[in-house]
């Protein structure tokens, strides 16, 4: 280390490219069905083609005699593995759980749920050996929508659980509620269905399970962003094995969005199958498999009342939403519509009164969980729907009912009428504005209006959302539910050559978290970018944490690094104050350089200390040796992000089909470490909401079959279907951590649905449309039109 | 993802791929580009004993433009969208291919393939069915040539007869006074034509004295639409005529329902992709 | 089992297949060459495109036995004596990817589109990838990236 690599510019606020990308774009990524252990064999499951049967026999014989077929298994043979257990339920309510098996015994509850495994040499005869297992089913009624589920009749998925109800949750005071609806000048009330979605990730989940004889250790290779919470719970509750004993790997994971947080029946079954064969097991679903079993995302039907006034003011809230849960209750499932959505029901509006009343319903489907924003893309879609909804029957710009209600920058820390943790900083109206500049807004009314002489259907909408980031205060998530801590870890080394690694908790799978933390370290202590480096996914050399999801990495991963860097500085002080022999009491740490006060002159650099502290032939008394400091951190509060998205389309009312003309974002995450990396997380986010506007739901037919099954029929976008993104930020810092960041991964897929939705319906007005449904397909903008 | 076993055959002649044919029947498939056939062998909706691949008969690709349009049967897509000869005879194919799917499926994807497959949501039959094609196959019995409209008999079924494969498509140029447009709605996650409309018009002496509609995608198969042309033809094509004989487009016609595009959505939009078809036809007639 | 000779990146290796070996196995589990990926069963995520004969093809739709006698040039051999190809280096500079599972197929297809078209549009850009599907980017970074790449070959 020189002393000319202190005269840097501050790596931090940088959009320097990523430090990930030379070995993905070369083809030298590694993920996990990129490995191969010696010995491997490769399982495929047999999977229910029923939505709801009982099982009344299963022959594996012939499966079991076909060439190259190592073992075959059913539900009955791993009874000793427990059902997968619910982390996080419903909070202060019962709940009426029930987990998935590692394979299904006796019975099944949706289509895709598995009941047999073969494990053979090669992939291609595991496939061709479940075409030999016989499957005796007794088909059952079946019940997919979760309003239905809860009908007298219908028919029952769990004893434990009647009527189908996993849980009912409430937030808000419901007295409060209803006074403030029966004073209100106006009811606006909508029906507002959240569809189905698939999460997606390009790479499909799978995992290698292999078991060590000689040391009785299990290792995991897994599609994971939360290695250290599947290694806990494996342990602990699935398999009931010493969690010393089971090690959990997660290489590079091709995008998550959720999915890859959960436990899956795979994990627990590659590693008791590795154990009976003595070999290790791949498994890795295909794109179908992946459909029909890995979790879903929303599937909300919302009865919502707005109480307004003739001003614009909203006065009240009333939501009753029914959560289609699926088979099973998935490992974080029940905090998602409750606490990340029944909580944020109001928005970044000031609404005195308000009552969320949720009903978790099992329905012979895939598991519900989180998909990239968890509950809050649901709660920000329907209050942003209902706020242009009441802006029409007041016949006010939906930019002024915004304006009247939004809370103001006085008012923060913000406490809602739903229960949140409060707001933790929030200024919502320059970034109203700056989109409304973007958009040209001032003279968009007039041109729309033109437009529709010339019978153009032109459409703007606007969508002002908050979300919560950093999910994290333990003692909070623990009240709300969640079974565990949320805290991040971080350790730091300064190595004796004066490089630095950082073991992190968090799981990055695309988030670029390997950059960013390295420009911080770089700044913190002074060393070469290229100094440092960012080491995560292994249990066995990162400290426990618990992963990448909820846009935490940074603001609680990040938070705990820079905690560590602090001790480590520290510690460089006075192990400079003594080589210095000075007073640590005096000692400054600036530009990587431990210095005395007032004497720069007087200074060691982080190599000189991190060389004398590795060796530790002189140092103070009582000190040990290295520059080495782990961290935990537990933040105070969530962050809450926000910001305005608007959206320009246009709508050819012969087709139905929508031309997204525009898209604008106005972004506020608090300072950026890297902007390119931000810029990348908002356009993504916002290509899955407005994907869920234009294009994606997942369809179960009446027999619980899953219509749209493949990349065929389900329609993630492709480049010819996502616009040009503008993007603009506000920066409004957080106090809730030691950086100010606020999160970014969730907040795109938070703002843009209704972005788009409120567009399509502005553009549809003159046909007297109020609201329609998504997704805003041909067909069914066209069925609303035609309807009117 | 994994098909099931076959036995698998190059053959490097028609005449050879024909004998295999024969000796295989019902257990024989053929593979052309592979882009219907291998996904549905992934997904074992599709198995069989024998492959029998003819990409390797050269005879079958090429395209040949004198006072005819010949196509070979193999010839990929991404040949013919960017062929000049069929771009100075026959606009419309070069463009209605260049909607086939993605680069990836068209560099392997043929229009014999196309054709034999007979996907009711496949793009080429209506152009073909609009261009009044030939199709020219050879089987145990020799050679044989199959006009278009004898040729897509029901979904996924055609007139070819067991161990015949088809060897080229022919096409007469547009000349002056004539036109052709193909005009499509595409399904979002596939990209097959929901509704797929195809349509040639001549003028003459400033009337429309011939017209012949292709539809693919609402249906079991791609079907001419005998009553929209008869409206069209004798009149002097204008966008109020053409309205007005787009109207009769799905008349008498099977459509099909699923998530992407109801029955009446569909029917809707047979008329509205007519009308945009015809329109652009007319104004290349013109 | 089916005899092949196969030429991937320029290194020329005979194989004993099954006949429904799909290439994208063959690449993958008998050469190791893993940076060909597989994101779909039905052709339409693009994870596994390579270049046949120097055109862009989907390895999971079609047979390794196809290839017999081909070139088959995948993301390993796209770089040459350690320059990166303009189109990877655009995907760097502009951040077009994220998790980088679809970046591999993208940066193949990408290659085939500006070979043949070396000036798109925007619009061309966009259009030209739909055979690719990536869930990270929104796709606004990839658009740059292929633009880069052109501008950077047209420059060349």
């Amino acid at each position: 280390m020189t002393a000319e690599t202190t005269l840097k510019p501050r790596m931090v606020g940088q959009a320097i490219k990523r430090r990930e990308d030379p070995q993905l774009i070369t083809g030298r990524g590694n993920y996990v069905d990129d490995i191969k252990l010696t010995g491997m064999t490769h399982a495929a499951i047999l999977r229910s083609p029923y939505a709801h049967a009982n099982i009344k026999s299963i022959d594996t014989s012939k499966a079991a005699a076909h060439p190259g077929v190592v073992a075959v298994f059913t539900g009955a043979d791993m009874l000793d593995i427990n059902p997968l257990p619910y982390a996080w339920q419903a909070a202060g309510v019962p709940n009426n759980a029930n987990g998935p098996r590692a394979l299904a015994h006796e019975a099944v509850h949706f289509v895709g749920e598995g009941v047999a495994v073969v494990i053979a040499e090669d992939r291609y005869i595991a496939r061709d050996a479940l075409d030999l297992i016989e499957v005796d089913y007794e088909p059952l009624d079946v019940v997919v929508d979760a309003e239905e589920a809860t009908q007298p009749g219908a028919v029952q998925l769990h004893e434990n659980a009647p009527n189908n109800i996993v849980f009912e949750w409430q937030c808000g005071d419901k007295a409060k509620a209803d006074d403030a609806m029966a004073k209100a000048d106006m009811i606006v009330k909508e029906r507002i269905i959240n569809q189905r979605l698939i999460p997606t990730p390009m790479e499909t989940r799978g995992c290698i399970g292999h078991y060590n004889g000689g040391t009785d250790e299990y290792t995991l290779w897994m599609t994971s962003q939360a290695p250290h919470v599947h290694k806990l719970v494996l342990a602990a509750f699935v398999m009931g094995i010493p969690e010393h004993k089971i090690r959990c790997i997660a290489p590079n994971v091709g995008g998550a969005f959720g999915a890859k947080i959960f436990m899956y029946s795979d994990y627990p079954l590659v590693l008791w199958a590795s154990k009976r064969i003595g070999r290790p097991v791949k498994y890795m679903e295909d794109r179908s498999e992946n459909y029909k079993q890995t979790t879903h995302g929303r599937d909300h039907i919302t009865d919502v009342e707005l109480g307004v006034m003739k001003d614009g003011k909203v006065v009240g809230m009333r939501v009753h939403t029914y959560a289609n849960m699926g088979a099973y209750l998935s490992t974080a499932s029940g905090g998602i519509p409750t606490t990340l959505y029944g909580r944020i029901i109001t928005g970044v509006y000031d609404i005195p009164a308000a009552h969320c009343l949720v009903k978790g319903v099992y329905t012979n489907t895939a598991m519900v969980d989180a998909y990239r924003g968890a509950g809050r893309p649901e709660a920000s879609y329907m209050i942003e729907r209902m706020m242009d909804r009441a802006a029409v029957e007041l016949n006010m710009d939906p930019a002024d009912i915004r304006r009247k209600n939004f809370i103001q920058p006085d008012q923060f820390p913000y406490h809602n009428a739903v229960g949140l943790l409060p707001y933790d900083s929030g200024n919502y109206e320059p970034a109203l504005d700056r989109a409304l500049e973007m958009a040209g807004y001032a003279n968009f009314r007039q041109q729309q209006a033109e437009a529709r002489k010339q019978g153009k259907y032109l459409g703007l909408g606007i969508s002002s959302y908050v979300e919560i980031c950093g999910v994290a205060p333990t003692a909070w998530v623990m009240s709300e539910g969640w079974g565990a801590g949320l805290w991040e870890s971080a350790n730091v080394k300064v190595q004796l050559t004066g490089k630095v690694t950082v073991f992190t908790g968090t799981m990055p799978h695309g988030q670029g978290v390997e950059t960013t933390f390295a420009q911080i370290v770089a700044d913190e202590l002074g060393v070469g970018y290229d100094d440092v480096d960012i080491k995560y996914g292994d249990t066995a050399n990162t400290p426990m944490g618990y992963g990448t999801y909820g846009s935490r990495s940074l603001v609680v991963g990040g938070s705990a690094m820079k905690k560590s860097l602090d001790k480590i500085k520290e510690k460089a002080k006075r192990i400079a104050a003594h080589l210095l022999e000075a007073n640590p009491a005096d000692m400054e740490f600036a530009d990587g350089k431990a210095f005395v006060k007032g004497s720069p002159d007087r200074a060691k650099t982080i190599a000189e200390i991190a060389a004398a502290a590795a060796v530790g032939a002189n140092l103070p008394p009582g000190e040990e040796p290295f520059l080495d400091a782990t961290s935990y951190y537990d933040p105070p509060n969530c962050t809450f992000p926000f910001g305005t998205h608007i959206c320009i389309v246009e709508v050819d009312p012969d087709t139905g089909r929508v031309d997204l003309k525009r898209y604008i974002a106005v972004d506020d995450c608090g300072p950026q470490i890297n902007p390119l990396i931000v810029e990348g997380q908002i356009h993504g986010g916002i290509a899955q909401g407005l994907a869920q506007a234009m294009y994606e739901r997942a369809v179960y037919d009446e027999n619980g079959q899953l219509i749209s099954g493949t990349l065929m029929d389900y329609a993630i976008p492709t480049a010819a279907m996502v616009p040009h993104i503008e993007t603009d930020y506000t920066v409004t810092p957080s106090p809730a951590n030691p950086l100010g960041v606020k999160g970014a991964g969730e907040a795109g897929t938070i703002a843009s649905a209704q972005a788009v939705m409120n567009a399509v319906i502005d553009a549809l007005a003159p046909f007297g449309v109020k609201h329609m449904q998504m997704p805003a397909t041909p067909e069914n903008v066209w069925k609303t039109i035609h309807s009117k | 993802m994994i098909p099931s076993s076959f036995e698998y055959f190059a053959p490097t002649t028609v005449a050879e791929a024909v004998s295999l044919l024969q000796k295989y029947g019902d257990d024989a498939k053929i593979l052309a580009g592979g882009h219907s056939l291998l996904p549905a062998m992934k997904l074992r909706l599709s198995n069989f004993g024998a492959l029998i691949d003819i990409n390797k008969i050269h005879e079958l690709r090429g395209i040949h433009v004198d006072g005819n349009i010949s196509i070979g049967a193999m010839t990929t897509y991404h040949a013919i969208e960017s062929s000049d000869a069929l771009k100075a005879t026959c606009a419309i194919l070069p463009e209605a291919v260049s909607l086939v799917g993605d680069i990836q499926v068209r560099n392997r994807g043929t229009l014999g393939g196309s054709l034999a497959h007979a996907d009711p949501a496949a793009d080429p039959p209506a152009v073909m069915l609009a261009l009044d094609a030939h199709v020219h196959v050879t089987g145990p019995g020799g050679n044989r040539t199959i006009a278009i409209g004898d040729f897509f008999t029901d979904m996924l079924t055609t007139s070819l007869q067991p161990g015949e494969i088809i060897t080229s498509i022919t096409l007469n140029p547009l000349g002056a006074g004539e036109g052709a447009a193909y005009s499509k709605f595409p399904h979002p996650a596939s990209r097959y034509a929901i509704v797929g409309a195809a349509a040639y018009v001549k003028l003459e002496g400033g009337k429309v004295s011939a017209c012949r509609i292709g539809i693919t995608g609402a249906g079991p198969k791609a079907e001419r639409q005998a009553s929209a042309e008869a409206a069209l033809i004798g009149t002097d094509g204008s966008a109020e005529a053409i309205a007005k004989a787009a109207e009769h487009a799905g008349e008498n016609m099977d459509v099909l329902s699923d998530i992407h595009a109801g029955e009446d959505y569909r029917r809707a939009m047979i008329k509205v992709y007519t009308r945009r078809a015809l329109t652009a036809a007319v104004e290349r007639a013109r | 089992m089916t005899a092949i000779t196969v030429t991937v990146n320029g290194k020329q290796h005979h194989s004993e297949v099954e006949p429904r070996t799909l290439l994208v196995h063959y690449l993958r589990e008998h050469l190791n060459l893993t940076g060909t990926h597989i994101g779909c069963d039905t052709s339409q995520c693009g994870a596994c495109v390579v270049h046949v004969n120097g055109e862009s093809v989907k390895s999971c739709t079609m047979l390794a036995v196809q290839a017999d006698g081909a070139n088959v040039t995948t993301i390993e051999g796209l770089a040459h004596n350690g320059q990166l190809h303009p189109v990877q280096e655009g995907f760097w500079e502009k951040h077009g990817l994220q998790c980088g599972y679809c970046t591999t197929g993208f940066i193949m297809a990408a290659a085939d589109l500006l070979q043949k078209n070396p000036h798109p549009t925007d619009d061309e850009i966009r259009h030209g990838m739909e055979g690719n599907l990536c869930r990270c980017t929104g796709y606004e970074n990839i658009v740059r990236a292929i633009r880069y790449a052109s501008e950077k070959m047209a420059a060349k």
